[in-house]
């Protein structure tokens, strides 16, 4: 079916579609993952997106039930180069595109993701639509201007879970620490490790008070990834600000950033942002290097977090941006990358392990 | 960490001649290496054999020694030099083993040289396969069932115990050398017995098949501070059981999800730590079974290797140039990527493109041999090609090899196969499998029975099936698109074709159309290739490194403004140079070092570079080399479409062997600019005709010859010629399908079968000289002066292609009034050619006549070989007159006489193939080749037999069996052996006629004659050396086996008298004068001081 990809600045990309018809709206940003493209599609983080796949063969070994972080597509739309109509792995339960069309998902495929790459990275990320049912480009394009973005809004709402529950624990027992994970749209692969690492995890909504977490009487806090702008969450920030002193605390990517805000720090807009499995990350205390599954739009300004609380542990190697953050006093990291990977390299699960002795001493990491 | 100060001297051991399994990708990474490594200061002192590199023009390495890689050779190197460190992985399979065996002989420590990159004991760790195993299983990696054993009763106990089919694999060897799969016991102890043989460490493995399990590589690179990458995934489209060098390989890995690539990365950091190599990079390989997901490891190789130049050029992440650096002290963090400049080396390159490896082989110049593909790798060289698909990179992939094919089918060249024939094409791997695919596709086949039979993921059978449905759709539309107008949908069908791959030249033949005629065809509606940068991180930061490849992309419908709008540069004159593409016999890493030399020069000069090339070994398709990289086909189509995007003010044809030149005409043609000899003058040369017309002119002389289009009509001319006579089809090149015959029956026989002679296919054929010396002329003119490069007398008499003759500078026996002759005879032939750059005369001295053989208007094999023996760059000097300077300007006006002597010997593939008799004739069989250098003849032979692997040995027993005509010279020579204090053995013949000359002999029996027979002898390792001219047919069995069996056994086997002459003479200044060393810089100083006297 013919479709097309409209961007705010005018350009229009024709296209086939191989997922749902009909229209969808996002900020379209690019991914560099060459593997992955199931994680990254069910990746709750993408809310509010519609990803580019820089790697022009997509589909190659199809879907299955093991590798999806959220139990649905949460990608607003999909663009790639080229589909594989076939399928081809041992472990495959289907092809990409009958599994997107069951979640109503719309997908593209034959548009030149390079010159749509440079154009984003030249730009930075830009609005855009896709549609199968308009097909008038000049009308695309003011859709795609007036569609609502990203920043300061809300997304976390839309992801995040509806109420309080508990992560099956391990089978082997023995979980030596209770702790509450903030869903902001938590990819599955993070209580699955903080499970591996000895924590019974209970999940609880974003929207979830202090109070109502502390009286989980946990060993730590745990603070996940998700959609969308930390300045549109000030309902989290200051849950955090609450729990600060009183819990070991833990955040990853979006959960990094509102840290970052509830220490009294700043988070600005990437130009196009960081999404891809390649990222050199420079632990500063170590002076080792991971390779780093990334995926964020926004960072965190170390230097306008007030007095001299935290300390930059972690340093992106490519642009210099902040990476992770300690405080000195308090049990408190985070990291802006993705530990969890799923996709990427697993260069950095030590720092569940850290979360976990972090929790054991309750000093500083 | 900053570098390492402690260091001051490094020595590097390169790979030697070109063999198969180890081609031009060591002379890539040593030139990087050798490159980095002076660029941070240290002085580089390095050994090879091989002249055609790069890496051992001077101004490489401080002190380059073109000398044997043996470890005496090395010690005596070491003793001179005194280096702190010694680099051992970059130089292959052979730098790897030389050191070993440096230290293993306690040479590196009684001299305090260290070992950089990975020591002794990781090498020992990856190189030992019992070892090895015994490290995986301690990491809780999983292996196929095997045991290791060091003799053959050992190694039946572990065939025992894991049955049938078992797979023999051979410790510290290359390119899978003595390894094979046996499916029983007398296969077993055929290849168990030449295995252990053949490793180093008489050690190998017997495992557990795993043939058709899918098969990966990963490329990983590891720092000091225990920094790990992975440059590169490969998926190789060959299942397990085909040699990744004899299997199509395909980067990224295209069907692992990402949790099953991440485990394989998380096995393969977990293996190079564990094997300890300390820095830089390792390719690892691993088998996957397709129905379970069960993962093996296979074997890591703890250096820089074929697949690491692979994904050098897939990723453009220069491994060898890192590995450099990290083994003198830095950190992946503390290197920029250069492609990017502002990001560092310590990443994990992303791609947006997919890239197809195809092998090319050769045996077509081998009958006799198996071409099954096995475990043992059989291809020569390779193309890679880049695309947006892997459909669009596998017909570009196939269109590099330059094998006649300008895609996947859609030509009239296959023969197609039905029922058994084509399932045995499916089911036995060979070299053609790929368009036996198309076929199965074309027979209606499932993926799943294509799968059953040729164990190919159906991914990449489907991708096949979608290339072959694409070229049905456009074969049905051929009248369409022969009308005067195409509707939408036909241009749709159209820019589909183009961007799954489809050539010009392929889709005129669905068409009916010419190439040309579908160029324009497509240009008229818009459809042209953009060309995309092959730029580490998939766009997502801006490159600064000009490394293109071309594809077809749809441009937006709407198009908004540019956030940069482009710069527009200051206009630079631009050259663009055609490289010969993938390595193949006759074509090889001679023309890929004038193609960089051209670069060079034109830098230097000021212009802008342009390379175009396909050979992902080479130096030239190095990012660093020229300013802007091609990586692209050679074809015409390729070609002009770069020639429109960059509109060069000049091309380069005569430095990248026959591929370029041959497109000279065509291009000429489209009004391409050809700088240097005119298409005109190089189609004189070429042309026979037109060729004989040119020698009348100039009153030389030439064998005298015919062109026939039939059977009666040559048998006729042979009459006239009288026989032997020399035969060759016209249209093919490089000594391709040539043949000496000697009588009409023959003849008959070679028209009746070789080659079908036609009217449009004539047949030349030449009065053979015998016993004739054959001389090779490389000269250079800048259209008013002519210089002779180098002027070479061959080893071998003419009959022996010049590319595997052994070739010696300054001439050896040749009067004085004969060389002059040749001399004037050049300059005037370049003047009539009006010759501007290289060219190649081969000349046959017969008595003291002298015959014009053949004009090369271009580069010529020998030109590095010359350029290293007088220390002037030929290529260099060529360039630059082809861009408009004179060799006055250049200050080359004179032919250098060399002080000393120089040899090139040529280096053969018959251990690969045996069973195929290793007798040299006018087709080329050698795959590289190696220099001698010292003061005289004798020496300088005796070093290219020690450096093209021959077990030279200085005593012991010759064994003497030499045709009738041969018998007056070959006493001579048996004199010169007993002299020497060699016993000699012959068969009757041979012992009748030397002992009726007082020469004492021992006879042997013929193998006919009973037992024991010269065989038993060669099986109890009583000969040392073998002499054996070919007699003819009636004993040609017996010396057929002989001589394989000489090959089998490493023991040097002569076939010439020519060649005898030489080894005895070479042995006599071994044993005499003794063997020593002397770097090239030494060599052109004393010859610099020698001419100022
Ligand atoms: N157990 C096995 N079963 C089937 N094929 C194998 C097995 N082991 C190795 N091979 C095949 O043999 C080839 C060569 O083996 P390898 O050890 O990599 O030799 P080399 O050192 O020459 O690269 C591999 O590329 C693979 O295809
Ligand atoms: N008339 C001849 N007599 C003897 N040897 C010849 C004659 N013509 C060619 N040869 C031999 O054949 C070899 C190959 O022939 P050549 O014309 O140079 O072909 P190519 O194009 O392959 O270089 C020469 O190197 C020479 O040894
Ligand atoms: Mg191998
Ligand atoms: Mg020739």
């Amino acid at each position: 079916m013919k479709a097309f990809l409209a961007l705010e600045d005018g350009t229009v990309f024709k296209a086939e579609a191989f997922g749902a018809p009909g229209e969808a709206y996002g900020e379209v940003i690019f991914n560099t993952s060459m593997t992955g493209y199931q994680e990254i599609l069910t990746d709750p983080s993408y809310k509010g997106q519609i990803v580019v796949m820089t790697y022009p063969l997509i589909g190659n070994y199809g879907i299955n039930r093991e590798d999806e972080e959220s139990a649905k597509p949460q990608v607003e739309g999909f663009v790639i180069r080229r589909l594989s109509p076939l399928a081809s792995n041992w472990r495959q339960q289907g092809t990409l595109s009958e599994w997107l069309k069951e979640h109503g998902k719309m997908a593209v495929q034959g548009v030149d993701t390079r010159a749509l790459t440079c154009l984003l990275r030249d730009k930075g990320a830009l609005k855009g639509v896709i549609s199968t049912v308009d097909l008038d480009p000049k009308r695309l394009i003011e859709k795609a201007r007036s569609s609502p973005g990203l920043v300061g809004r809300d997304i976390v709402r839309e992801v995040t879970c509806d109420e309080v529950n508990a992560w099956p624990q391990s089978p082997s027992g023995g979980a030596k620490f209770r702790v509450v994970a903030v869903d902001c749209g938590m990819k599955a692969n993070i209580p699955k490790l903080l499970t591996q690492t000895g924590c019974q995890v209970t999940i609880v909504p974003a929207t979830a008070t202090a109070k109502e977490i502390l009286d989980i009487k946990p060993d730590g806090l745990f603070i996940s990834n998700g959609p969308g702008d930390p300045e549109g969450l000030p309902y989290l920030v200051s849950t955090i600000q609450q729990c600060l002193g009183k819990l070991p605390i833990f955040g990853i990517c979006l959960g990094h950033q509102v840290l970052g805000l509830a220490l009294g720090g700043k988070t600005y807009k990437l130009k196009f942002g960081h999404h891809g499995a390649n990222h050199p990350v420079l632990d500063i205390r170590t002076g080792k290097v991971e390779i780093t599954s990334q995926n964020h739009g926004f960072s965190v300004d170390p230097a306008s977090v007030p007095g001299g609380a935290v300390e930059m542990t972690h340093v992106n190697l490519n642009d210099k941006t902040c990476e992770g953050l300690r405080h000195k006093e308090l049990p408190v990291f985070s990291v802006q990358y993705h530990p969890e990977a799923s996709p990427g390299p697993h260069d950095a699960q030590y720092l569940f392990q850290r979360f976990a002795r972090m929790m054991a001493t309750r000093k500083p990491a | 960490m900053p570098k390492r100060t402690d260091l001051k001297k490094i020595l590097i051991i390169g790979s030697g001649p070109i063999v198969i399994g180890q081609a031009c990708e060591f002379d890539y990474s040593g030139t990087q290496a050798c490159k980095a490594l002076k660029e941070e200061g240290y002085s580089v002192v390095l050994v090879n054999s091989n002249p055609a590199t790069i890496m051992t023009d001077p101004e490489f390495a401080d002190r380059t020694y073109i000398e044997p890689i043996t470890v005496e050779v090395i010690e005596k190197i070491i003793e001179r030099e005194r280096p702190d460190a010694l680099l051992p992985t970059l130089g292959g399979q052979t730098g790897l083993n030389a050191a070993i065996q440096l230290a293993e002989a306690g040479i590196l420590e009684r001299f305090g040289v260290e070992m950089i990159g990975a020591n002794a004991q990781a090498i020992r760790k990856a190189e030992n396969r019992g070892l090895f195993k015994q490290t995986m299983l301690a990491i809780g990696l999983d292996l196929p069932q095997s045991g290791v054993a060091h003799t053959i009763t050992e190694a039946r106990a572990v065939a025992a115990r894991i049955g049938f089919p078992a797979v023999i694999r051979p410790a510290f060897t290359l390119g899978g050398t003595g390894g094979g799969i046996a499916y029983n016991w007398e296969e077993f102890d055929r290849i168990a017995e030449s295995g252990l043989s053949l490793s180093m460490a008489s050690e190998i493995l017997v495992e557990e098949s795993v043939i058709g399990w899918k098969e990966f590589e990963l490329e990983v690179m590891r720092d000091k501070k225990d920094n790990v990458v992975i440059v590169c995934s490969i998926e190789n489209l060959d299942p397990m059981g085909i040699h990744t060098g004899d299997s199509i390989t395909v980067a990224p890995i295209q069907t692992l999800t990402d949790r099953e690539y991440q485990a394989m990365r998380d096995d393969a950091i977990a293996v190079i730590r564990a094997i300890g190599v300390e820095t830089g990079g390792s390719n690892i390989q691993f088998a996957v079974d397709p129905k379970t997901g069960r993962r093996v490891v296979i074997e890591m190789n703890p250096r820089v290797s074929r697949s690491s130049a692979l994904a050098s050029k897939v990723t453009g992440f220069p491994i060898a140039k890192i590995a450099a650096k990290l083994a003198v002290g830095y950190t992946l963090d503390e290197l920029p990527n250069d492609i990017t400049q502002k990001t560092p080396a310590c990443f994990e390159p992303t791609l947006d493109y997919c890239v197809v490896k195809i092998p090319r082989w050769a045996f077509e110049k081998f009958p006799a041999a198996d071409p099954t593909l096995t475990i043992q790798m059989k291809s020569v060289g390779e193309a890679m090609a880049i695309g947006r698909t892997f459909k669009e990179a596998f017909q570009k992939g196939i269109r590099s090899l330059e094998i006649g094919r300008y895609g996947l089918g859609a030509d009239d060249k296959d023969k197609m196969l039905v029922s058994d024939d084509l399932h045995n094409a499916l089911r036995i791997p060979n070299a053609e499998r790929m368009f036996a695919l198309r076929q199965a596709v074309l027979a209606g086949m499932s993926n799943g029975e294509i799968r059953e039979m040729t164990k190919i993921d159906p991914w990449f059978i489907q991708e096949i099936r979608e290339i072959v449905e694409t070229e049905q759709k456009l074969a049905a539309c051929k009248d369409a698109f022969s009308g005067p107008s195409l509707t939408e949908e036909e241009v749709e069908l159209l820019f589909r074709a183009k961007q799954e791959g489809f050539s010009d030249r392929q889709l005129g033949f669905l068409f009916g159309k010419q190439e040309l005629e579908v160029r324009s065809l497509r240009l008229s509606h818009g459809i042209k290739p953009v060309f995309y940068q092959v730029d580490t991180c998939s766009a997502e930061f801006e490159a600064y490194t000009p490394y293109y490849y071309s594809t077809y992309e749809r441009s937006p419908v709407e198009l908004a403004q540019p956030a940069n709008p482009p710069t527009s540069k200051p206009a630079q004159q631009k050259i663009m140079i055609l490289g010969g593409g993938p390595n193949r016999i006759g074509q090889g890493i001679e023309f890929d070092y004038c193609c960089v030399h051209a670069v060079f020069a034109l830098k230097s000069a000021g212009y802008k570079t342009i390379m175009v090339n396909s050979n992902p070994e080479t130096v030239s398709t190095d990012y660093d080399t020229a300013d802007l990289l091609y990586f692209e086909p050679l074809t015409l189509e390729d070609v002009l479409n770069i020639v429109d995007e960059e509109k060069p003010s000049g091309v380069i044809l005569q430095l990248g062997g026959q591929t370029p030149l041959n497109l000279a005409l065509a291009l000429a043609a489209q009004k391409v600019p050809i700088v240097g000899t005119s298409p005109e003058e190089i189609d004189r040369a070429e042309d026979r005709k037109k060729f004989s017309q040119l020698i009348d002119k100039l009153k030389l002389r030439q064998p005298p010859n015919g062109i026939a289009s039939g059977i009666e009509q040559a048998v006729e001319i042979a009459k006239r010629l009288t026989f032997p006579v020399l035969v060759r089809p016209s249209y093919v090149l490089g000594g391709r399908a040539m043949e000496i015959v000697y009588d009409e029956e023959s003849l008959r026989g070679y028209m009746a079968n070789a080659v079908k002679a036609s009217p449009e296919h004539p047949i030349l054929v030449d009065k053979f000289l015998e016993d004739a010396i054959e001389v090779d002329v490389d000269l250079i003119s800048d259209g008013t002066t002519a210089v002779i490069g180098g002027l070479m007398e061959h080893v071998e008499q003419a009959g022996v292609h010049s590319g595997d003759a052994a070739m010696v500078l300054p001439p050896y026996t040749l009067p004085k009034s004969v060389v002059d002759e040749i001399r004037e005879a050049s300059i005037r032939l370049s003047k009539e050619l009006h010759v501007v750059g290289l060219m190649n005369i081969q000349f046959a001295v017969k008595g003291s006549q002298v015959y014009v053989l053949e004009v090369n208007p271009r580069a010529s094999r020998t030109v590095p070989f010359i350029s290293k023996a007088i220390g002037e760059p030929l290529a260099k000097f060529a360039t630059k007159v082809m861009v408009g300077e004179t060799l006055k300007e250049l200050g080359f006006t004179q032919e250098v006489i060399l002080p000393f002597t120089a040899v090139k010997e040529s280096v053969f593939p018959f251990g690969r193939f045996l069973g195929v008799d290793i007798i040299l004739g006018p087709e080329m069989k050698s795959t590289g080749e190696v220099m001698g250098l010292d003061r005289n003849f004798g020496l300088a032979y005796a070093k290219s037999q020690i450096a093209a692997n021959q077990r030279l040995p200085l005593g012991g027993t010759v064994f003497l069996s030499v045709k009738n005509q041969d018998k007056l010279q070959s006493a001579q020579i048996a004199q010169e052996f007993s002299d020497l204090g060699f016993k000699l053995v012959s068969t009757k013949g041979t012992a009748d006629f030397l002992r009726a000359r007082g020469i004492p002999v021992t006879e042997v029996m013929k193998i006919h004659e009973g037992r024991p027979h010269v065989v038993d002898f060669i099986l109890d390792g009583k000969i040392d050396l073998i002499v054996n001219t070919p007699a003819g047919k009636a004993t040609k069995e017996d010396e057929t086996k002989i001589r394989s069996l000489a090959v089998a056994r490493g023991i040097p086997c002569v076939t010439t008298v020519q060649g005898a002459k030489a080894i005895v003479t070479g042995i006599r200044s071994l044993l005499t004068e003794g063997l020593e060393v002397c770097s090239l810089q030494e060599w052109h100083g004393k010859m610099r001081r020698e001419a100022q006297v």
